[in-house]
């Protein structure tokens, strides 16, 4: 994506007057988009909220089959990789192009480690017949409606691991125009926008991990 | 001919690529006009059924689709987009002296997936069709034949065009305005917009989430919303009216809107209750959120929550009555001239207020009970969507024509059809009121004979009211074919838009304005004195 | 320059914190605190959301307009929550409501036509059959 040239600022766009009107411009766009995933992965929350409210001893038979050291990992994981996150958006903000490159590249690296630990979650739930809805097999259930629960287990991780797969591709395009030296302390904007969806889908996985893996 | 943003970049392409507001607005007024034709056809060919009880042109089974297709194609690819998309993107960076909306590459974006969205919901109704109403309630959504799948996932694709809109717009009322526009400076319909942007971007994540769940339930029998498997079907309809009830605010608010434009223009006289206005478009937009359950009150939701429903149903109308009764105030004393844009406003107030009391009737329990899923509910809708929404939609489109194609439609022929429109709606759906009261069922493809003279009424109001919309295509089709030359302000208008050139420059002003005074300043604008006859 | 460098030590404090709360949340799961549990791990969880979101987000230091967006989205999910969840609650109570709907166990029949006599043993996990048309 090019951006025409201006007197004021390589990336400011014919719009808008100032870098600053224009990078404001974005971040409530960039909230404004957060909103809406919020929303989008409230409407699960909200049914899985009043299924187990319905089906409380299913909901939590269920969880048992969940293994609780990988989500802790999966959340530590998540939660370095905001770190490293924000660290690059100070990087860019502080003219340090290499760190920036480092700091995007361990996020992508954080991020890759947690699909592949819920690649290794997933295939023990297939190998269990731990599957959602009409495909559930597993066998010697004490308690029944257990596949409601998988049900919401795949549908919301699958959802926000699709976020995740979507979050590295964009990361992946903020790592190429960094590495082509577009971001300087008065250009950054799509590092920051970027970091802030990012965090979101980290915020969505703070509130996961302790309502599939740790109810009672 | 100066050049401007029709003529210049010239080609095919510059217009497929175009990030230009005006021109993705033309596109998206030439797609929603045209969903709009298909979903009249499909309205004509439900009325044409409905003439005799039993089978007429149609069996049982086609006439579920032909309904369906009818609602979901009018609310998803007309209505919604209409105004905000069409209307909107062309004139709300004009009215506040910008220069584009924030994001132009994602208003593109937006109308590609439009287009998209569009393509999906062809194919469903070519590969099948669906019949669940355009609502799907469950189960029956999640376990019938057809092209559900499809065309929810059309919905959700849609739902994100909508999104887009919505985020554009408020990231450019905030951050676009012209120097000394503040917010109290600003036009109403850029307050309408505002909050219509809201409601965009709040409630449709809720339909994507649900529409994404009938397509899980139906793959995978997830159960959220299947009593056999411990499931809820009422939370299906929660999840569903969570956003299809705010819908109908995305879908009304940009109307009085342009109301709140056309009315003092046409009055020559300022905008009675400026801030009451603008601050009655932020309260609908949120009291929105809190009624969606009067879609609800048979279906088997606790008593709990109906009384609470019907509760703040009450309040949504308060906002509303106000709008009502401060345009009535602008045109008191005003001078009044009945160009089609005013004849369109002034329809419009009436027969909103017809269809938003009606609302209220529906909004009491214990008459609920008795009009739920009967023609009173299809005439109230259409009232508020049609007497409302698509009579001020004209009123913007008259309004705004000259500005956007440079020329000016037969004003004759134009009050011709807004007379045949104006008749022919009010023969279609008043009786509609009274069919439903009388106990005709909503969505019924057979009836008692009882209550065929009216069905047959009915149904030539319809012929009516397609015969004004022919004549309008054929009108304003004409006057494409004209040259171009409309002045700069053919209405004596107030407003930035109209101080730049008819059409606008592609860049839509040689020089930023700047706005010193206040809006809808038609005082220095004398009213020509009346002849007097000895 | 200084206050970067305070910013960025900032950061690693709060990882630090959201990495304790996070051992602080596993471990609590591990206890029975009755219903408290569920309000304890949401808790943590909010505290754990706030420091991402003002720390990490910026919002502590950005324009106002960030925070109103996010504060209203979230408002709107917590309306939609209470709201589905008080129908829900209250139908409870509604006598023409089916009695399969019971503390902890589903009745699960596999859709059948009416001469297949008998439910799933019990035990069995459902497997539910393809939901559609009748025979």
């Amino acid at each position: 994506m090019s951006a025409a040239a201006t007197s004021q600022g390589e990336f400011l766009q014919h719009h808008f007057t100032t870098p600053e009107q224009q990078a404001d411009a974005g971040k409530i766009g960039m909230w404004l988009f957060l909103v809406t995933e919020i929303l989008l992965f409230g409407g699960l929350f909200v049914g899985f909220a009043i299924m187990q409210s319905l089906h409380p001893r299913a909901f939590l038979e269920a969880h048992h089959h969940l293994d609780r050291m990988l989500g802790f990992i999966n959340t530590v994981v998540l939660l370095t990789s905001s770190y490293t996150m924000v660290m690059a958006v100070h990087s860019a903000r502080t003219d340090r192009r290499k760190r920036v490159i480092v700091y995007l590249l361990l996020t992508l690296i954080c991020a890759g480690i947690f699909l592949g630990i819920k690649c290794v979650e997933y295939s023990h739930k297939f190998h269990e017949g731990l599957l959602p809805g009409r495909f559930y097999s597993h066998k010697g259930d004490t308690v029944p409606g257990q596949f409601m629960f998988f049900s919401f287990y795949f549908m919301m991780t699958g959802l926000h691991g699709i976020h995740i797969l979507g979050g590295m591709a964009i990361i992946a395009w903020v790592l190429r125009r960094a590495a082509r030296g577009d971001f300087s302390h008065s250009y950054y904007t799509p590092v920051d926008l970027v970091g802030l969806y990012w965090h979101l889908v980290d915020l969505i996985w703070i509130y996961l991990f302790p309502l599939l893996y740790l109810i009672q | 001919m100066t050049d401007n943003y029709l003529s210049s970049p010239r080609g095919f392409k510059s217009w497929l690529t175009t990030v230009d507001h005006k021109r993705i607005g033309v596109m998206y007024l030439a797609s929603i006009l045209f969903a709009f034709l298909l979903g009249g056809i499909f309205a004509i060919l439900i009325r044409i059924e409905l003439l005799k009880p039993g089978h007429n042109i149609m069996s049982a089974d086609t006439y579920n689709r032909v309904f369906t297709l009818h609602g979901a194609i009018m609310i998803f690819l007309f209505i919604i987009p209409s105004i905000p998309a069409a209307l909107g993107n062309f004139v709300l960076p004009l009215m506040l002296g910008a220069k584009d909306v924030a994001f132009p590459r994602l208003n593109l974006a937006s109308y590609y997936i439009y287009v998209a969205g569009a393509l999906l919901a062809i194919s469903a109704m070519v590969a099948g069709g669906v019949d669940t109403g355009w609502t799907f309630y469950t189960p029956y959504s999640t376990t019938t034949n057809g092209s559900v799948g499809l065309m929810t996932f059309a919905a959700f694709v849609l739902g994100f065009s909508s999104i887009f809109t919505g985020i554009n717009f408020i990231a450019t009322v905030h951050k676009l305005r012209a120097p000394g526009m503040g917010w109290f400076r600003m036009p109403l319909f850029v307050w309408g917009m505002y909050a219509t942007a809201i409601i965009q971007v709040l409630a449709t994540p809720v339909l994507g989430i649900t529409l994404l769940l009938i397509i899980m339930e139906r793959v995978f029998s997830v159960g959220i919303f299947n009593p056999q498997l411990g499931g809820d079907p009422i939370l299906f309809q929660h999840f569903f009216w969570f956003y299809s009830h705010p819908a109908v605010y995305i879908m009304i608010l940009p109307g009085m809107a342009i109301i709140s434009e056309v009315i003092p223009c046409f009055s020559r006289k300022t905008i009675f209750g400026y801030k009451a206005i603008a601050y009655s478009s932020i309260a609908i937009a949120g009291v929105s959120f809190l009624v969606w359950g009067h879609h609800m009150f048979v279906s088997g939701q606790s008593s709990l929550a109906n009384v609470i429903f019907s509760f703040l149903t009450f309040l949504v109308a308060i906002p509303s009555g106000v709008k009502v009764f401060n345009w009535i105030a602008t045109m008191y004393k005003g001078s009044i001239s009945l160009e089609a844009p005013m004849l369109y406003a002034i329809s419009f107030l009436l027969l909103f207020a017809i269809g938003g009391l009606t609302g209220l009737f529906l909004g009491a329990l214990a008459t609920d009970v008795h009009l739920h899923d009967t023609y009173f509910v299809v005439a109230h809708f259409h009232f508020v969507m049609m007497g409302g929404t698509v009579m001020a939609f004209l009123a913007g489109l008259h309004f705004w024509w000259p500005k956007m194609f440079g020329r000016m439609y037969s004003e004759k022929w134009a009050r011709v059809s807004a007379a045949l429109i104006f008749i022919g709606f009010n023969v279609t759906f008043l009786s509609q009121f009274v069919l439903g009261s009388r106990g005709m069922p909503r969505r019924y493809y057979n009836y008692l004979d009882q209550f065929q003279p009216l069905h047959v009424f009915s149904t030539v109001g319809s012929w009516v009211l397609a015969l004004g919309f022919l004549i309008m295509a054929g009108y304003l089709w004409a006057s494409l074919r004209k040259p171009m030359d409309a002045p700069a302000n053919p209405w004596g208008a107030v407003g930035l838009e109209w101080q730049t050139s008819s059409p606008p420059p592609e860049h839509n002003f040689e020089t930023v304005p700047t706005v010193t005074g206040p809006p809808y300043d038609y005082s220095p604008v004398e009213p020509e004195p009346a002849e007097v006859h000895a | 320059m200084d206050a970067h460098a305070t910013a960025a030590s900032s950061y690693a404090k709060v990882l630090g914190a959201l990495l304790a709360l996070t051992v602080i949340t596993v471990l609590a799961a591990g206890f029975s605190f009755g219903s408290w549990n569920v309000i304890i791990a949401l808790g943590i969880a909010s505290i754990k959301a706030s420091l991402v979101a003002l720390f990490f987000m910026h919002l502590r230091h950005d324009k106002p307009m960030s925070a109103v967006i996010f504060v209203t989205g979230a408002a709107v999910l917590g309306v939609f929550l209470m709201i589905c969840t008080l129908d829900s609650n209250a139908r409870g109570d509604d006598p023409v409501r089916p009695a399969t709907r019971d503390s902890g166990a589903l009745a699960i029949s596999v859709p059948s036509s009416p001469s297949t006599p008998g439910t799933p043993a019990p035990g069995q996990s459902r497997l539910p059959g393809t939901p559609t048309k009748p025979r």
